[in-house]
């Protein structure tokens, strides 16, 4: 399937970090079930120091994309090129080599650190698989990775449960930076923090983003937070994307019907705001249902090879699946 | 053991903590040093067995099913031997029959229920069906039947025992690996790029180590007793060379002649359960198994 241009990001950049081309994650079925489709044809690039903010309820399949791009769940389709190197192809060895290019940052950081390794051993691991430093060095790059995550180097004798949540995050996210990675999947990394906390992290991953010129894939599900860190955003629904753009954009002059649900749903701290909304007519649900339907734009995309995507502006589009039926005409035909 | 439990401490640091500002003798701290001091009793007699034994364990002696006196603390057997040097000696031989199988089946059921649980799928239902036959025999109809093939000698014995409890092993090393290996540290490990070797061995294996602790523990009270009833039963080491379950196969037609030879290995037997019953307790307590952090 070729990559359909319009998904490439408007500005001229040499290469992107991370190019993900039609990746497909298919759960098979339980007994008696049905097979989920929980990623379907997911196309997108990272450029460089860039994050793409990934977006959408939850089993929208935000964190298995997320996975299926790390290789950490087998993709059944697709194509994940990292640095310009396919991943899904890549034998287990080299996979392995390619992951000190390639970080996660987990949800939870009360369950992603080994509760019986100190802090220094939690930083050392990655540096002695990847043999990044030499023996004698370890202690003073522990060191520094505390630092860079500002917390204080002391802190490597001590176990995971000594800390708050934010300051395992911190842990979690020095882990992720050893050994200089140059692309970090977020997945939800703020959402089990307190709200003051959650800001502090943020803060710390727009420095470091800065400073050592990192992409990052952020997942939430907390539009303020993506809007915030996210240069341009994708919105997931029923493992598809449905619109993406630049922040503003999608924020801005959303196209799909799904993403206005989405940005309606967020509560404003306007109270009359808040109540006339509320007054409005309840959105058209009946697109939630169902497969999402063929083009609404009556194109065939199975027969002319096209993706199911209609460009609404420069680098901002849209998918032409899940449309309420009667906003068949709605935006103009591109 | 002792080396074992600590190894674990900083992870039952939480645990150790909670119990060191209350009092020091926690009830399972308790249970587990009476346990290993009568372990450390046990282990210091049947090393030093030679020693301390007052009579050579097969030195006869005309005064046969003599009652305890000065002499003979329990007394002597049917052809006159002391029988509390053949006490002490034979557990040697039933003590090094019991922990040597328990720890073969400790490996076994180790390397099988990490490679079953951690590596699922195929591999897991072929290990696991196959550990089923075994499991599926009452344990002393399947251990009396392997000694029955094989000969009743000390190694077949070990060999016999091993293979009887490597799939209770197996199973309580497979069911925590099933769940830790989805936990986030497990996939953060995974994503750091790490050997899926030293995946199992650093980041599954110490989470799972304390009910494997228990559960050793527990299969070593119940191996005694497995390898005194086939002792008992006439599949254990030939004599002369004494043991707990053949000295009272031999002293239970003259019980009540001479009550010592038979409540003598029988006492030791019980000592010996009971200690490895009182371990197990005392370390599930200390360690907190059954509760997740």
């Amino acid at each position: 399937m070729s990559a359909p241009e319009m998904l490439r990001p408007p500005q001229d950049v040499p290469q992107p970090v991370l190019q993900v081309r039609d990746l497909s994650v298919l759960f098979p079925a339980r007994r008696g079930g049905v097979a989920v489709r929980a990623v379907e044809r997911l196309s997108f690039d990272i450029a460089p120091g860039q994050t793409l903010g990934l977006v959408g309820q939850s089993g929208s399949g935000k964190t298995t994309a997320g996975r299926a791009i790390l290789q950490l769940q087998k993709a059944d389709g697709g194509s994940v090129r990292l640095l310009g190197r396919e991943l899904t192809t890549m034998r287990a060895g080299e996979l392995r080599r390619m992951r000190r290019h390639m970080q996660f940052v987990q949800q939870n950081p009360y369950s992603s650190l080994h509760p019986r390794l100190t802090i220094g051993q939690v930083l050392s691991e990655p540096l002695q698989v990847h043999r990044a430093v030499p023996a004698n060095r370890m202690r003073e790059r522990v060191a520094e990775l505390l630092e860079l995550v500002n917390l204080d180097p002391a802190m490597m004798r001590r176990y995971p449960h000594e800390f708050s949540g934010g300051q395992r995050q911190r842990v979690v996210i020095a882990r992720a930076l050893a050994v200089n990675p140059d692309f970090l999947v977020c997945d939800e990394p703020v959402s089990a923090l307190d709200v003051r906390t959650q800001a502090q992290i943020v803060a710390l991953l727009q420095s470091l983003q800065e400073r050592l010129k990192l992409s990052y894939l952020f997942i939430a599900h907390d539009l303020a937070i993506v809007r915030e860190m996210a240069h341009r955003v994708a919105v997931m629904f029923r493992g598809r994307i449905v619109e993406m753009g630049t922040a503003d954009q999608v924020y801005e002059s959303p196209g799909h019907p799904y993403t206005r649900l989405l940005l309606d749903a967020v509560p404003v701290p306007d109270p009359a705001l808040q109540r006339e909304r509320l007054r409005r007519a309840p959105p058209d649900m009946r697109f939630l249902e169902g497969d999402g339907g063929g083009c609404i734009f009556g194109l065939d995309h199975a027969g002319a090879g096209t993706a199911e995507w209609h460009e609404l502006a420069e680098g901002h589009g849209v998918s032409c699946r899940y449309w309420p039926q009667k906003a068949a005409s709605a935006p103009g035909h591109i | 053991m002792s080396g074992a439990a600590q190894e674990t401490a900083p992870a039952g640091a939480p645990a150790a903590a909670a119990g060191r500002q209350g009092s020091v003798f926690t009830q399972g701290r308790l249970l587990l040093g009476l346990g290993l001091a009568m372990l450390a009793a046990m282990l210091v007699v049947t090393i030093l067995a030679p020693l301390i034994a007052p009579y050579s364990p097969s030195a006869t002696s005309p005064d046969s099913l003599a009652p305890a006196s000065a002499g003979h603390l329990l007394g002597t057997d049917s052809i006159g031997r002391d029988v509390l040097s053949r006490l002490i000696v034979g557990g040697r031989t039933t003590l090094l029959i019991t922990v040597t199988a328990v720890l073969i089946a400790l490996v076994a059921g180790l390397i099988l229920g990490l490679a079953a649980g951690y590596l699922g799928g195929l591999v897991d239902e072929i290990i696991m069906r196959a550990l089923d036959v075994i499991f599926a025999f009452p344990v002393l109809l399947l251990a009396i039947a392997v000694v029955a093939a094989l000969g009743p000698t000390v190694p077949n014995l070990i060999l016999t025992i091993a293979i009887v409890y490597t799939p209770a092993m197996a199973r309580v090393v497979r069911a925590p690996v099933l769940s830790v290996k989805q936990w986030d540290h497990v996939e953060a490990a995974r994503s750091i790029g790490m050997s899926e070797m030293r995946l199992v061995l650093r980041h599954i294996l110490p989470i799972v180590v304390s009910p494997i602790l228990v559960a050793t523990s527990l299969t070593l009270s119940q191996t005694i007793f497995t390898v005194t009833a086939l002792s008992f039963l006439g599949l254990g080491p030939p004599p002369p060379d004494p043991n707990w379950g053949g000295m009272l196969s031999e002293a239970r037609q003259f019980m009540e002649l001479a009550p010592l030879t038979v409540i003598g290995p029988a006492a030791a037997i019980v000592f010996a359960t009971l200690t490895f019953i009182i371990i197990a307790n005392g370390l599930r307590e200390v360690l907190d198994v059954g509760s997740v952090r």
